[in-house]
């Protein structure tokens, strides 16, 4: 029988004598994107570069270095992307606003369509009404 | 007027859908293809252990001076046996420096197919815990760098090495570097 046990035994676990550096590790492996695995943060990954790169976070941390320096050191290796969620910039400005643009744009379709609906009546002439009665009445 | 609106706003999504679809065709917005910051960078330095004698280390500020690839490899890749036999052809007939990385790997394993197809690199690096992939961020194999005389990275390129990538890729700026040496 499988067990989440079992899942979970393949992730290696690391010792920390400060349980703020422990709260940092589980924070940066939940905010770092595995690269190999894309939609899954490196806390979640089996991917084997997953593995290294939690790692390297251990080993940093362990070095000393911040949150922020370690982030920065991901960052300038494989990019934005590598974080879990993006930072708001011009370039990832298509990202975050992109969705509200298009359902605004829904929104106005939606909007003219019911309108232009509504207006549907015509106008007709004595003479059509007259024809349309003379239909109606036979 | 609002039919045209919609008409209008309706063939501009369309326009969009094309060109991204076209683009994806010829192979941009590939999510696996992940940009690197590092192009225009002076390449980070790496100390590993050689495969060969494990005793030295590869380094990359050992290449300062001259225009070299730096390729990523494993045993376990399969598009790395299959750019193996065009890595041999520019070392051997090109005269391409290339230093290698053998990346997550086995020892013997990388040692034995080395021996099986030749050995197109001057050194190869033997990295079996990420520990220099990762401080050249790299997230799959084969990747192939070119670096300058100056050691800066001028080109990356993600899967193998072929004939119309190097024309397209590579060779110019090997062009440039051999004659400002």
């Amino acid at each position: 029988m499988l067990s989440p046990f079992a899942v979970q035994a393949k992730v290696e676990v690391y010792e920390f004598s400060d349980p703020a550096m422990e709260a940092d590790y589980k924070q940066l492996n939940s905010e770092l994107r595995c690269l190999v695995c894309q939609n899954q943060n490196l806390a979640d990954s089996n991917a084997e570069l997953a593995q290294d790169m939690r790692k390297q976070v251990y080993e940093q941390l362990k070095k000393g270095s911040t949150r922020e320096e370690i982030i920065d050191y991901m960052v300038t290796r494989y990019g934005d992307f590598v974080m879990y969620r993006p930072p708001f910039k011009a370039t990832t400005l298509m990202l975050w606003l992109g969705p509200l643009f298009f359902f605004l744009i829904a929104g106005a379709v939606i909007m003219s369509f019911g309108r232009s609906q509504k207006k549907d009546h015509i106008d007709l002439t004595e003479q059509q009404k007259n024809k349309a009665h003379s239909f109606l009445d036979k | 007027v609002s039919r045209y609106f919609v008409l209008g706003g309706f063939l501009l999504l369309m326009g969009v859908f094309a060109v991204v679809l076209s683009k994806m065709g010829s192979g941009e917005y590939n999510p696996r293809n992940i940009p690197t910051e590092f192009i225009g960078k002076i390449a980070p330095e790496i100390s590993v252990p050689d495969l060969f004698r494990p005793a030295e280390t590869v380094r990359t500020s050992a290449m300062r001076g001259r225009v070299w690839l730096f390729n990523i490899w494993a045993t376990w890749c399969p598009e790395c046996w299959r750019e193996h036999e065009y890595l041999m052809y520019l070392a051997d007939i090109k005269g391409v420096a290339i230093v290698g990385l053998n990346w997550r790997d086995e020892e013997d394993k990388a040692k034995a197919m080395l021996h099986r197809l030749g050995n197109p690199f001057i050194q190869v690096g033997f990295d079996p815990d990420s520990r220099a992939a990762i401080n050249w961020g790299v997230y799959g194999a084969p990747e192939t760098f070119l670096i300058n005389a100056e050691g800066r990275i001028l080109v990356k390129h993600t899967g193998s090495m072929t004939p119309a990538v190097w024309d397209k890729k590579f060779k110019m700026h090997f062009d440039q570097g051999e004659n400002t040496l």
